[in-house]
């Protein structure tokens, strides 16, 4: 009995101790920003690594993505003789809610892992502490600009996958099933709102950008300095930000579109 | 790769993510066709607005020119006030203007629509007259006298017609259905 409750209480313990050391991760990386702005060659260079080799996969997807909403929503709108209303569906669900998330776990899955396993290595082989030596802060040098290139990249790359998402929805819906071109767009323009859906979807990749990124650099940060602890790490960010960004996405839905 | 190459791919990738913002913004969205709200209000009161909702469209002759900016309740009267931003350049429209609330199709949304009264004609009633009794037309007091008779902010249009509820429309059919089936068994 007291054991099965001393169990209990470390984990909760254990995971306190976790969400603090997060919260004070990001709170010295915000701190230690300004430095960047007198170099921002470090983050360009990392939303190189982290942006612009994550937009094959964002492309891709983003149209195969739209052109599977053309087709399914295709066939249900078809019954009830309002196929010109498809641009409507493949925008709104792309900006609304599939171009943010989807491109947030793409994101989690090919950006997220990269940075943690780069940083547990980085950490596991003595480089951090090696940077510290020599009066090098790995938190401004290392960790600052990682996070700051993850929240630039991930709204270009959701912008990009809805925008995408949408051509993948034309070439379908009106290159193969026939949908009227003008019809497809004049319904969307008709009914999707800049500050409604557009800036809320922007907004959303943005908050989805910071937490991605920051679980990445917390569990790089915080691996265990073993190939172990960095296979550990690496799996746990893809997971946890995973349902962070699934989480959030429900909060975030019902404040912004729920009334 | 140096740090050349970098930085051009990063400016690419940053470019695209714009253009795909801007697209998004242009194309897809309402931003060609929203202006900033620059317009003048008028209020109109319906029997019945079942249906209608704020930023349906206004339109006359079947082009928006406006939209329903709010739609309150007035206890007083028991009737819908909305209240319709107009676009500043239509501030020609006549005093008696007509609104109505139709269905874009049979399942479609509502919109209001607004038909010019006869005000509109006044400056040509002008001309005709004068044409007719051979005096010189001078346009200038036809402004003068329709400038007190048009729309403003804050005008309210009196002649309304509700929106149509199909259930009401089915529900006085049947009754006058069954009436005239009820006349036909007594002869």
């Amino acid at each position: 009995m007291l054991d099965s409750l001393q169990s209990l209480g470390s984990k909760a313990l254990d995971f306190f101790q976790r969400l603090g050391r997060g919260h004070i991760l990001l709170l010295r990386i915000l701190a230690g920003s300004h430095t960047l702005l007198s170099r921002l060659g470090l983050v360009v260079n990392q939303i190189f690594s982290v942006g612009v080799l994550s937009l094959l996969i964002i492309l891709v997807s983003g149209l195969f993505v739209g052109m599977v909403l053309g087709l399914q929503g295709y066939n249900t709108l078809v019954d009830f003789g309002a196929e010109e209303s498809l641009g409507v569906v493949v925008s709104l669900s792309l900006v609304r809610e599939l171009g943010p998330v989807v491109s947030a776990l793409l994101f989690a899955g090919r950006a997220g892992s990269a940075l943690t396993a780069e940083i547990g290595l980085m950490k596991a082989t003595e480089q951090l502490s090696a940077m510290e030596m020599m009066a090098v802060d790995p938190v401004r040098r290392v960790l600052a600009p990682r996070f700051w290139a993850g929240v630039i990249s991930m709204p270009l790359l959701a912008a990009i996958f809805s925008a995408v998402g949408v051509i993948g929805g034309y070439f379908v819906g009106v290159g193969l099933l026939g949908v009227d071109e003008g019809a497809y767009w004049s319904q969307m323009q008709a009914k999707v709102d800049l500050h409604e859906d557009i800036y809320n979807g922007v907004i959303k990749s943005i908050v989805f950008g910071v937490v991605v990124t920051w679980i990445a650099i917390f569990e790089g940060n915080d691996a265990m300095p073993t190939s172990e602890g960095v296979s550990r790490a690496t799996t746990r960010t893809v997971v946890h930000s995973s349902l962070a960004v699934l989480g959030l996405d429900f909060i975030l839905t019902a404040l912004m579109f729920g009334n | 790769m140096t740090s050349r190459m970098t930085e051009i791919w990063v400016g690419i990738f940053v470019a695209a993510g714009m253009a795909a913002l801007f697209m998004l913004a242009m194309k897809v969205s309402n931003l060609s066709t929203y202006n900033s709200g620059e317009g003048f209000d008028v209020i109109a009161h319906f029997e019945d607005a079942s249906g209608l909702k704020v930023r349906s469209p206004v339109t006359m002759a079947g082009v928006r020119i406006g939209r329903v900016k709010d739609i309150q309740f007035d206890d007083q009267t028991f009737e819908a006030v909305v209240t319709m931003r107009l676009e500043k350049r239509h501030n020609t429209l006549p005093q008696d203007t007509s609104a109505s609330i139709y269905t874009a199709g049979l399942l479609g949304e509502k919109y209001v629509g607004l038909e010019p009264g006869a005000g509109s004609d006044h400056c040509e009633e002008l001309a005709l007259e004068a044409e007719l009794e051979g005096e010189e037309f001078n346009p200038a007091d036809c402004k003068n006298d329709a400038g007190n008779k048009v729309l403003r902010d804050g005008s309210r249009i009196v002649l309304t017609q509700s929106s149509m509820v199909l259930e009401k429309l089915i529900g006085q059919f049947v009754s006058r259905f069954l009436s005239d089936s009820e006349v036909e068994d007594k002869k």
